[in-house]
């Protein structure tokens, strides 16, 4: 994902937050959703280009979507900077999640022109 | 399985952290220098960041985590060498690592750990037992 950041040239810290938002939701993806799936992309809108992370899981799902995303709220004994955290390093953040039907993030990041 | 070499250097410790930090190195890195700090009596530790391209809140949690185990140890900890695109990832996370010192490189994150044993102050004197009791 580094060199696919990388060869779309976005810039060092704009690599370095996505790709740490990248690593925050893939640890939730394993650590609450018993494991999942992440499909990554470029996408274009107009002149921007960028990249799309969608990360799914199976889990347990998260019945309120506003509290999980509080920093500090956590179920696992981390610091739960993980949900919260990774919308702060990104463009674009959507969830989407109820009890029962797991999870789906997706994140994307412009490029900066 | 990988291992983060740990130098002795005078009192202080120093690691060089040279590949991507991943959960179980993290861990392990958090072991051995426990053990070390506890064998070798090390006043300080230097933990050098610099190779590090991503720094997520599990691995800036084992760092804090790192500094506050040698504290009750009796050590100092200082991250160096925190890449600039890492430290505004870091704050923007919401991760400040307010518990630990920092310095921009070795040197002069060295001479934060002298200073830091200055400060301390002298070896204190050994403890050798309660002064005899007046017959």
């Amino acid at each position: 994902m580094l060199e696919w950041a990388t060869r779309l040239a976005f810039g060092v810290v704009d690599r370095t937050k996505f790709v740490t938002a990248a690593s925050e939701l893939g640890r939730n993806a394993l650590v609450h959703g018993r494991g999942g799936s992440m499909l990554i992309c470029e996408v274009s809108e107009g002149a921007k280009t960028g990249l799309r992370l969608v990360f799914t899981d199976s889990g347990p799902g998260i019945a309120d979507i506003q509290r999980a995303m509080k920093d500090g709220f956590s179920t696992a004994n981390s610091m739960g900077l993980g949900l919260g955290g990774a919308q702060r390093l990104v463009n674009e953040f959507n969830i989407a999640s109820a009890p029962g039907a797991g999870t789906t993030v997706t994140v994307t990041q412009w490029k900066r022109r | 399985m990988d291992q983060i070499p740990i130098l002795k250097l005078g009192d202080f410790l120093l690691v060089t952290i040279q590949v991507e930090l991943h959960d179980q190195l993290a861990m392990t890195l958090q072991d051995d220098l426990t053990q070390k700090l506890s064998r070798t009596h090390a006043k300080g530790v230097l933990i050098d960041i610099s190779a590090l391209e991503i720094v997520d809140s599990f691995i800036g949690r084992s760092l804090a985590q790192i500094a506050g185990i040698a504290r009750v140890m009796d050590a100092t900890t200082v991250l160096v060498g925190m890449r600039p695109a890492v430290a505004i990832t870091l704050v923007e996370l919401g991760m400040p690592l307010k518990g630990i010192r920092t310095a921009l490189n070795v040197d002069k994150g060295m001479k934060l750990l002298r200073n830091a044993q200055e400060e301390d102050g002298f070896d204190e004197p050994a403890f050798e037992g309660d002064p005899p009791l007046a017959p």
